[in-house]
């Protein structure tokens, strides 16, 4: 197995040019090879979603797809959600919303999240619920993640995101009735 | 003057400190872990669930190029190494010797100088197998005909314990006397956390210093350290143990796995660093799986409705080793916590465990040791009690309930309840919920066919082990602890012998220390996790850090007062007991213009200390916890039923908790959502389940299914508070409840749905097509 191919590829607006072997899946080049570490692995058969990054802006699950297959490529990783040393106002409402709890889910979740808001700039909770129903999550129960992607949509709209916030707690009662 | 607000303090939902970094992609997690000349470990794992292990050839693996070593459990035997103490009085093999005992078991580890490496080594080991006839039903694993597998014990029997709690013949003499009794026989399933990390570690041993790093996913790193010491021989002060941030754990994380010990052995004999990434169906198919309780439990009581005995037998199937990983003297743990929040005369339970050829475990998934079971037990018996006696299961619970002024409230089985307003709870979720309107639409909905169910869960917990004297880890009593710095500029440094998986430990016992020591929270740093730095600990599981460690937190800080109350008075120019700690500053008592802070004291403890007081301003508290505190709750659900599919949809989830005092309000939401997240996977669809040759069913996340966004419910929140009276900030304990007491509130709304047409029970999971098939049995589905 020691053939190795060249790939070159532009991650978070950044050329790397490598050669693996392969066999070697893109997340394991992102991780290992790039120590791009944000991109995580929950599950090696394309179900949990901890792998997510955009490819040519589109969601793809990065444990599924060789190294080789993105050369010539434009991806984006969590590590570039940052601009100007500024949070992406998705960044800013997964922690605002409590979208969050061990964080290993919440790279994939930030980046399924920014994909549905560049195509749908105000989604609906069923929306929401479907676009990210291939990025899973076991510490959440995902409601206060479908908050963080709605204020989010309100942040980029220019609406004040704390408007109509989840997950304050304040004094205690939450969620009225039926979706 | 502050107030608790200003500081973040006791029931402000301060946004998560550790947020910073996981937004970013920068957490660290174990596989994060990228060290200079690291090395890669594969396991190899058996393809059969019984069979007896021939030649093991490794040669084809040692002619792959960067394969460095290949370990077979004959290797380890001979540093007596291949077996390892597991947490419940048993041993587990690390590699597999003379036979395996379940599909998936670890039989030989295959170290490369890249993952690729170790994987083509791993899959060129060849190993010649036996196979032997598999038992897999519990239920014939004491039959003669069934085969004995463990040959390492001495007993020559698939038993492994006999346990009972209570007066059997008192209760027996209830159910004899009783108007009505019930029985129902129910399973809880086996399932598996499956937190979204695998199990990982990096081992790296330093031959110049002799000291062992071990970068790993544990919930317990100071226990883990004292079993690496006691099982490899290595000094306990050379072993580091390092728990990063950990991508979840609800208890798959508490055991010590064989490829955390193949690494460390990896280490030590190759001198470099060995990093073990467990794949998705080594996790699911060999690590700590939960449940697998067989439970009969019966119900006597008046015509009224008055409930006066329970009686419970149980059979638990351990799989091939009890690696069970429970702290308690008591082989099924809390399960006799089984009479739930009701007042009864007298109950007895019994337990059976017995060995399978299933992965081994019994771990406490999301719960303290059986609690899970013990709740949905009771929570299921009393509606099929209401059932049969035609009562509404609200009524019968309100009957029967312990009440306030009855705590500390001693059981039948010997606990003694803390501090409870189930009522209250109750009554506040009814009102949320709307169930009267709720009981009148389904009246009519039956009228017309439709199929519409309420369930209800009353439920108590039992949280934070221990006390010492009932629990430990090898002996090891399960206190925990607190170490508290304040710098000279008055900011804090504080270090937990309790660790975390996403609970947010950085932000909430910051918020108990801001609250204590007046010092706003941001000015407060805790770190846990790396056992070279915090105070021993015994992890974080069974919802034991705020109850256990948290209490440390706050006597730790209030030791510190203690110390700063004479450099106060010393500055102020006063005597001692003229100073008052009042808003969270000191006051001269009476002089309310004279106040110093906290801050102000800090620099005065490194530069103008009272004679006879020592320089430093610092603290340390291990807490021993007088008893468990117990969170209480009560949870509804509404379902509709298709009646053509078998599909049950959650309408509504009403969920009340009581956990005493709330640290953080946006925390304990978000616990309890993502735990009623996972009793509602539970329910609906998480199932370990094994072929007739013991392949399992559900070792990848094709056939282990885990709720998706779509599937999961929109959860409706609120609390009672009900402080606990012997923890210091009154706090209780919440990570687990909502796993604990949801289960019932899904299988009780399904069956309340079911009911017309003669269903008693269902077992979990309940799959559409249980529903559908009980539809067709009653005549309503074709």
């Amino acid at each position: 197995m020691a053939t190795t191919m060249s790939v070159s590829v532009t991650i978070n607006g950044a050329e790397y040019t490598a050669d693996v072997e392969p066999r070697m899946l893109l997340v394991h080049f992102l991780r290992d090879e790039l120590g791009l570490t944000g991109t995580h692995i929950g599950c090696d058969t394309t179900h949990c979603g901890a792998c997510t990054i955009l490819l040519n802006g589109t969601p793809i699950k990065s444990c599924t797809m060789f190294a080789v297959q993105a050369d010539g490529q434009t991806l984006t990783t969590v590590e570039g959600l940052m601009s100007n040393g500024g949070l992406n106002p998705i960044q800013e409402a997964f922690k605002e919303e409590h979208g969050l709890q061990c964080g290993y889910c919440t790279p994939g979740m930030m980046l399924t999240g920014v994909a549905l808001l560049e195509s749908s700039p105000e989604p609906s909770e069923a929306e929401i619920r479907i676009a990210i129903s291939g990025n899973l999550c076991r510490c959440t129960g995902y409601q206060n993640i479908v908050h963080a992607i709605q204020s989010a949509a309100r942040a980029m709209a220019g609406i004040d995101p704390s408007v109509d916030g989840g997950a304050g707690g304040g004094n205690g009662a939450s969620e009225g009735g039926e979706e | 003057m502050s107030t608790s607000q200003d500081l973040g303090g006791l029931g402000c939902s301060v946004k998560r400190k550790e947020d910073a970094r996981f937004i970013r992609g920068q957490g660290r997690y174990v596989d994060d872990v990228k060290l200079p000349n690291m090395v890669y470990l594969e396991l190899v794992r058996s393809p059969f669930a019984h069979a007896r292990i021939g030649s093991i050839d490794t040669s084809g693996a040692l002619e792959i190029p960067g394969v460095l070593a290949v370990i077979t459990g004959e290797d380890l035997a001979e540093a007596n190494l291949s077996w390892m103490p597991t947490l419940s009085h048993d041993q587990q093999m690390v590699l597999a010797t003379g036979k395996v005992l379940f599909q998936g078991q670890e039989v030989a580890a295959v170290v490369g100088e890249t993952r690729f490496a170790a994987a083509d080594g791993a899959a060129a080991v060849r190993i010649d197998y036996e196979e032997l006839p598999v038992l897999l039903d519990p239920h014939k694993a004491l039959d003669t005909s069934a085969p004995i597998l463990r040959e390492d014990r001495e007993e020559k029997t698939n038993h492994i314990f006999h346990w009972e709690s209570g007066d059997r013949e008192s209760t027996d003499r209830i159910f004899e006397e009783a108007d009505v009794t019930i029985e129902q026989d129910m399973l809880y399933q086996r399932c598996h956390p499956a937190p979204i990390e695998c199990c990982a570690c990096v081992a790296d041993w330093d031959a110049t210093n002799e000291k062992m790093t071990i970068w790993m996913t544990s919930q317990a790193p100071h226990a883990h350290r004292t079993i690496f010491a006691l099982v490899a021989g290595l000094p306990e002060h050379k072993i580091r143990i390092i728990s990063p941030d950990v991508g979840g754990g609800f208890g798959n994380k508490v055991p010590v796995y064989p490829g955390y010990v193949c690494s460390a052995v990896a280490s030590l004999t190759l001198g470099r660093p060995v990093k073990w990434t467990e794949d998705r169906t080594g996790n699911l198919s060999s690590t700590g799986f939960a449940r697998d309780y067989h439970m009969r439990a019966e119900l006597a009581a008046t015509k009224e409705g008055k409930i006066r005995g329970l009686r419970v037998k149980t059979l638990a199937d351990h799989g091939a080793f009890n690696a069970a990983a429970q702290p308690s003297k008591f082989p099924a743990g809390l399960y006799n916590i089984c009479t739930g929040s009701y007042d009864l005369e007298n109950a007895f339970v019994e337990v059976d465990g017995v060995y399978t050829n299933k992965a081994p475990g019994g771990i406490a998934y999301r719960c303290s040791f059986r609690v899970t079971e013990a709740a949905y037990l009771i929570e299921r018996a009393v509606d099929v009690l209401a059932d049969e006696i035609g009562m509404d299961a609200v009524e019968l619970r309100r009957k029967n309930f312990i009440q306030p002024d009855q705590f500390p409230y001693e059981t039948s089985l010997g606990w003694s309840y803390d501090s409870g307003d189930y009522e209250a709870a109750l009554d506040k979720a009814l009102e949320m919920v709307g169930y009267d309107d709720l009981l009148r639409e389904q009246e009519e909905k039956r009228a017309r066919g439709e199929i519409m169910g309420i369930g209800i869960s009353s439920f108590t917990e039992i949280v934070g082990a221990g006390p010492g004297k009932t629990f430990d880890i090898l002996g090891l009593e399960m206190f925990d602890s607190c170490e508290v710095r304040i710098h000279p500029t008055g900011k804090v440094l504080a270090r937990i012998g309790a660790q975390t998986q996403g609970q947010g430990h950085e932000t909430t016992f910051a918020q108990i220390l801001a609250e204590e020591l007046g010092i706003p929270v941001d000015d407060i740093t805790v770190e846990h996790g790396d056992t070279d730095t915090a105070p021993y600990g015994l992890g974080t599981y069974a919802s034991r850090s705020t109850p256990v460690a948290g209490a440390a937190t706050a006597i730790a800080a209030r030791k510190i007062r203690e110390k700063a109350r004479k450099i106060a008075a010393h500055v102020m120019e006063v005597a001692e007991e003229d100073v008052e700690w009042k808003e969270y500053e000191f006051r001269v008592k009476g002089a309310p213009d004279r106040s110093i802070s906290m801050g102000d004291i800090a620099f005065a403890a490194y530069t103008n200390t009272p004679e006879g007081v020592e320089a430093g301003l610092e603290a340390v508290n291990y807490y021993d916890p007088p008893n468990l505190t117990f969170p209480f709750g009560t949870y509804i659900c509404v379902v509709d039923i298709d009646k053509g599919t078998g599909e049950w949809k959650v309408r509504r989830f009403v969920a009340v908790d009581d956990c005493g005092t709330v640290i953080n309000p946006m925390i304990v939401e978000g616990q309890i959502h993502g735990g009623l997240t996972e009793g509602f996977a539970i329910s609906s669809m998480q199932l370990i389940d094994f072929d007739e040759n013991g392949s399992m069913i559900g070792s990848n996340f094709m056939e282990y299914l885990l709720p998706t966004a779509v599937e999961t419910p929109t959860w409706e929140t609120d609390r009672t508070v009900t402080p606990s009276p012997h923890h210091p900030i009154g706090a209780k304990g919440v990570g687990e409840s909502p796993c604990v007491g949801s289960p019932a509130a899904f299988v009780n709304a399904v069956v309340d749905a079911l009911s017309p047409y003669g269903v008693r029970h269902i077992d979990m999971p309940i799959t559409s097509d249980k529903v559908w098939k009980a539809l067709r049995d009653a005549g309503v589905s074709e």
